[in-house]
């Protein structure tokens, strides 16, 4: 999942700026699993809006709304009415919802009450961890299903630096090394075989670094043919 | 030999005055020398000349530790200059294969032969941590780029060189006690595979561990195809020993040498605000001077481990301690090698 976190109150605060009418929108996917911006916590935030800016003596008109996924237009759709009577939305998606809205209602200003951390799972209540760094070309195969890319902190690909001990990264005790995790799954799968061969320099066109990315599935288009 | 050494029969692949000591079976000396965090070149000039006549060689490092210093091909270009030989660090943090390329391409013209291979410490223990880091390729990956820049001709991309290639010495790194311990001599041998011709160790204070990791390193044949400098540096306090015991990955510091460094002090074992200046000072100099007398007698028992090639002397910020060092374990004077270069 996309995991993602408040930003606090004062920086929420300030991007909202004079706006009077506030709709906070919430998404019931992600970040409604990792508690950042569900509609419970749309509901809170709605509500502590309310209650600071009341207290700051300029009491803003602050509403709440959620809606299954803000990263789909027809999702948005749902709640064209209310995103257009209010002056600013404040999304609670992450990054992907807060530009969906933006795309979708050209005139309407948004903003984001979320930073968006990374893609991850829950290792234990409470406690997410990063897993993928959507590269866009998978090695997992190679190293027993523990991804070098995102969990080693320099992200090498033929095994572990100088800086690996009891099992944690030399940057941080809390950060398990990747490649001490790898080289235990594959000496217990008895594949270690694999931690001998060079993996060559990475293509990282198809990460970030090629720019913009994109999917065409010209056999999912609809009227692709007329384009 | 390396593959590649193998395949160009007797002559050298840069003609460094490392690798043609080393060809000669003599037991290499290489120290460090650690560029300025200012673009004085005084600094360089000063560290250079404590150094030159005892090291063969000496690794410039590369924004080491992850704080910004004067570049080490910068430096480099100096050290040439003051006639002693550089072996550039070349780290994966800053770079990427472009910027990489372009600066080794400069540093042969500028007359650099020796380039060492590293990964480099991460930016977070470094006085920019909110940079954003590179690690486009990592350290194996520059070994094996480095390499086919001399023996292929070849860019990282495949492209020919049309004019002349940077024939350069390829060295990499070792961490023979850091995790997974067991999978260390394997991540040596993947190094030597992608074409390292010499290996500089972490800094070995525990001669039995050593010789535990150099004993595999000849069952795997690996001392004899690349050429395995180890690396060892002077304490200079109890403090500074117990550091590295705790805080250091990969190093192993015996609790004996610590000892040693404890008891070279004791003569001065009372609170702190009873010691005058002038004690702590003498208190300094016992344990700089037993810290020297242990990395002598370190590399005397390194020498007698069958596959090691040299001594890599990290004499970090005390470059005054490699000559007493290299003096002291009948490594002076330096061989001289009196021939052209091919």
């Amino acid at each position: 999942m996309i995991v993602a976190e408040q930003k606090s109150l004062d920086e929420i605060k300030s991007l909202i700026g004079d706006a009077e009418r506030v709709l906070v929108v919430g998404c019931g996917t992600c970040v409604t699993v990792c508690f950042a911006g569900g509609a419970r916590e749309a509901a809170i935030v709605a509500a502590s809006l309310r209650m600071a800016t009341k207290l700051d003596g300029n009491g803003k008109d602050v509403t709440d709304v959620t809606v299954q996924r803000q990263c789909e237009w027809e999702y948005l759709d749902e709640i064209a009415e209310q995103i257009e009577g209010a002056d600013l939305v404040l999304s609670l998606g992450c990054g992907i919802g807060v530009q969906a809205i933006a795309e979708h209602f050209p005139r309407k200003w948004v903003v984001p009450g979320l930073n968006t951390s990374f893609m991850g799972l829950p290792t234990e209540q409470g406690v997410w961890a990063e897993r993928c760094a959507a590269c866009g070309d998978c090695v997992l195969g190679l190293t027993g299903g523990i991804c070098p890319i995102a969990r080693c902190s320099k992200s090498l690909l033929n095994g572990p630096c100088g800086g690996s001990e009891g099992g944690h990264c030399e940057i941080n005790p809390d950060i398990p090394c990747a490649w001490q995790l790898i080289y235990d799954r594959l000496s217990a799968l008895g594949k270690l075989d694999l931690l001998m061969a060079i993996q060559p320099p990475k293509n990282w066109k198809t990460s970030r670094d090629g720019g913009p990315r994109k999917i065409v599935r010209d056999d999912l288009r609809l009227g692709a043919e007329e384009e | 030999m390396a593959e590649s050494q193998a395949s160009t029969g007797n002559s050298y692949l840069a003609g460094s005055n490392l690798e043609r000591l080393l060809r000669r079976g003599h037991f290499a000396v290489t120290g460090e020398l650690g560029p300025p965090q200012s673009a004085d070149g005084t600094v360089i000039r000063q560290k250079a000349a404590l150094l030159k006549g005892c090291c063969d060689a000496v690794n410039i490092t590369d924004n080491q530790t992850a704080i910004v210093r004067m570049s080490s091909i910068g430096a480099g270009t100096i050290v040439v200059q003051e006639g002693l030989e550089p072996i550039i660090q070349m780290t994966c943090r800053d770079r990427n294969r472009l910027a990489i390329q372009a600066d080794l391409l400069g540093a042969y013209a500028l007359g650099m032969r020796n380039v060492l291979c590293l990964s480099g410490d991460h930016q977070s223990f470094g006085n920019h941590p909110t940079a954003k880091n590179v690690f486009d390729i990592d350290s194996i990956q520059l070994v094996h780029m480095v390499a086919g820049m001399r023996d292929k001709r070849i860019f990282e991309c495949g492209e020919e060189f049309k004019g002349q290639e940077p024939r350069f010495f390829v060295g990499a790194a070792a961490a023979p006690f850091a995790d997974p311990v067991a999978y260390r001599p394997y991540r040596l041998a993947k190094k030597i595979k992608a074409g390292a011709n010499f290996i500089q160790t972490q800094l070995i204070y525990d001669i039995d561990a050593f010789g535990v990791f150099m004993e595999k390193v000849r069952t795997l044949g690996l001392h004899e195809q690349t050429y395995i400098l180890a690396g060892v540096g002077p304490l200079k306090s109890p403090g500074m020993a117990r550091y590295m015991k705790n805080n250091v990955p990969g190093l192993l510091v015996p609790d004996a040498l610590i000892d040693r460094m404890v008891q070279a002090g004791a003569a001065w074992d009372k609170p702190q605000d009873e010691l005058t200046k002038e004690d702590k000072r003498a208190r300094s100099a016992a344990w700089k001077d037993e810290g020297i007398k242990i990395c002598i007698e370190l590399v005397q028992q390194i020498r007698q481990i069958e596959g090691v090639a040299g001594v890599h002397i990290m004499a970090i910020e005390w470059e005054e301690a490699v000559r007493p060092i290299a003096d002291g374990a009948g490594l002076l004077p330096r061989p001289v090698i009196d021939e052209p270069v091919a």
